[in-house]
């Protein structure tokens, strides 16, 4: 059984001018437990949304997504909030870190919506990632790369079966991008968790033996809709 | 991390609305508790002094001007009574203690009152307590020129024993109107904390006699303090009825405690006032809260999409928020206790220096209980506003990339 499986999934936005905008409609997704895959779309294909609606910040229209054996659409919010606390890790483009929190407040913090502070299982995760003697700095003492690998330290923070990334590298340049990438990867898979990326930069997908084109899963014709 | 981390942390960010909107917390906790705690202990001191009498015997007038002048020696005198009176009511079988003053002249501003000496040896200020004199001193010998001065009015003038000094004619101070007896202080008062403290006290004789006073006037007084055998109502009653309903020559003021309530009633309008801009600060304070955490859920959104993306729930986010506006409400109130104690402790000053009544500034008030409870949780109550709409935040709204 997949860790995550996905049908019939359908997702449209109220356009400006009243009209209803399809955004999402995927026949069937799967992703195995530990796998990495990546998906390769341009900008406003729909992949933010798509990841959004994995990690059940969104409400699809129709639809079906089991993660971990649960049922997404039929649980409700608080439940959903709780699975993706405890189940998945989000890497974000704008790495959005707290600025008011330390590197290791904001892996502490994740940590205290899922499966309980450790502090001792949030610095090793930050010394795995080269901030060891970053710990008490604040996200806007670091260089963008560093504050990418705290977000995915806060990523891995709850021991996620799950990291969700969304352009992870789109901040960042070329070295940068490669190694924070590399970085993703390898601290997935020394956690057990799968990672699903996204992104449109062709040097990071290159780093993946398996990449598919969103435009194959995702059955709306492209347009320039919100990401 | 808890919950308490987060609102801590937001504070900490925006120390600047948090510092201000925490002034007018506490602006609004002082005032609260000052206007309160003020006209609390205004009331029990000015209706419960009575310097050990439950009446007061004077010209025909108002009980209430009566009340003011002898008891707690402010106010002119409504006029002169008759020796005659004194002897009249020092001899009715009601009366356990009746004891003659005169007022008229000061020294230096602080009024200078003839007595006999009973009022030191039999009444007493309070209960069980009697006026003492500080060691080396002694009470007048009423034949003489001496005073005993009142323990503010010593150190405010920096009077010690064997000072001599001349008293001056009318209730305020004027140069010009000395009068040439001498007076040898034979005695300090130890603090009373009653409106004896501002006083200089003589021999009855002494102002009745004084150079320059009418010598037509020289054995009257200005009133007679009256103590009832066992405090008895029906004495009281009965006395009321003869003086005040009866007669029409003199007044007879009773219970002095009364009359002094029945000026407290005649300002409580003033009381509900101030009472109402204290409520209005409050609300004011309030709003500010309301405004300053309304306001910064826009920008904080981001952060709040964040925190709902790392798994906290939509009333972990509401109940931050209004943990966060509790929380400048309960650190304005504790600013607030400050501001209170400056504003009781100068309060207490100012109206020990006018009465010589002391106030406890930590006397335990249930304003300092019920008013801190209530701004906290009248901040809560508007930090519910800025949390609905924290509440309403869309997550997915606030997470495209920045650049």
């Amino acid at each position: 059984m997949p860790l995550l499986e996905i049908s019939r999934l359908k997702k449209a936005f109220v356009g400006p001018e009243g009209d209803k905008q399809s955004i999402i409609d995927v026949k069937y997704f799967s992703l195995a437990a530990k796998a990495q895959v990546a998906l390769q779309g341009e900008s406003g294909s729909g992949k933010t949304t798509f990841l959004q609606l994995i990690a059940g910040i969104l409400k699809p229209d129709t639809g079906s997504i089991l993660l971990a054996g649960q049922e997404m659409s039929e649980l409700k919010e608080s439940q959903r909030d709780r699975l993706r606390a405890s189940t998945i890790g989000y890497i974000f483009q704008s790495f959005n870190l707290l600025q008011g929190y330390t590197c290791l407040e904001n892996v502490l913090l994740a940590m205290s919506f899922g499966r309980g502070v450790n502090r001792g299982f949030a610095e090793a995760l930050l010394n795995r990632v080269g901030l060891a003697d970053r710990l008490q700095h604040y996200p806007r003492q670091l260089s963008t790369g560093q504050q990418q690998r705290v977000a995915v330290a806060r990523a891995l923070a709850n021991r996620p079966k799950l990291v969700l990334a969304d352009e992870p590298t789109g901040n960042l340049d070329q070295r940068s991008g490669r190694s924070a990438l590399a970085l993703i990867r390898q601290t997935c898979h020394e956690n057990n968790a799968a990672l699903l990326l996204v992104s449109h930069d062709r040097e990071a997908l290159s780093q993946f033996e398996h990449v598919q084109q969103f435009s194959q899963i995702n059955q709306t014709s492209p347009r320039e809709v919100p990401a | 991390m808890t919950i308490w981390s987060i609102v801590w942390k937001s504070l900490r960010h925006h120390a600047l609305s948090t510092c201000v909107t925490g002034v007018c917390v506490a602006l609004a906790a002082g005032l609260l508790m000052s206007v309160w705690s003020v006209e609390d202990q205004s009331r029990a001191a000015f209706t419960g002094i009575n310097a050990g009498f439950d009446a007061v015997l004077g010209a025909r007038g108002s009980k209430l001007q009566l009340v003011l002048n002898a008891i707690f020696q402010l106010e002119s005198s409504p006029g002169n009574l008759a020796w005659s009176d004194y002897l009249d009511i020092q001899k009715n079988p009601n009366v356990a203690l009746a004891v003659p003053l005169a007022v008229g002249d000061n020294y230096r501003g602080y009024r200078i009152v003839g007595t006999t000496p009973e009022f030191f040896a039999k009444s007493q200020y309070a209960p069980g307590k009697r006026f003492e004199v500080e060691p080396r001193g002694r009470f007048f010998d009423p034949s003489l020129r001496e005073a005993v001065v009142g323990n503010f009015v010593a150190r405010r003038l920096g009077l010690k024993l064997g000072d001599t000094f001349h008293p001056y004619h009318g209730l305020i101070f004027d140069e010009k109107n000395q009068h040439s007896e001498t007076y040898l202080v034979v005695g300090l008062l130890e603090p009373s904390n009653t409106p004896a403290d501002r006083v200089i006290w003589i021999p009855l004789e002494g102002v009745q006699k004084m150079t320059g006073h009418d010598p037509n006037a020289a054995e009257d007084i200005s009133a007679v303090l009256v103590k009832l055998k066992g405090g008895s109502a029906l004495a009281g009653f009965q006395m009321d009825m003869m003086y005040n309903k009866q007669g029409n020559r003199l007044t007879f003021a009773w219970p002095i405690g009364q009359v002094m309530a029945g000026l407290f009633d005649k300002l409580e309008w003033f009381d509900r006032v101030l009472a109402l801009i204290c409520y209005l600060v409050a609300v004011v304070a309030a709003a500010s809260i309301l405004a300053s955490i309304y306001n910064s859920i826009n920008e904080r959104g981001r952060e709040i999409a964040i925190l709902r993306t790392l798994g906290a729930r939509r009333l972990t986010v509401v109940a931050a928020i209004i943990m966060e506006a509790g929380s400048i409400s309960a650190l304005g109130v504790l600013a607030g206790f400050a501001i209170y104690g400056v504003i009781i402790t100068g309060v207490t000053a100012v109206i020990r220096a006018q009465t010589g009544i002391v106030f406890d500034p930590f006397k335990f008030e249930p304003v300092l209980l019920w008013a801190p409870v209530a701004l906290v949780a009248l901040g809560a109550v508007a930090g519910m506003a800025p949390a609905l709409k924290a509440y309403r935040t869309e997550v997915a709204e606030y997470l495209v990339p920045l650049s």
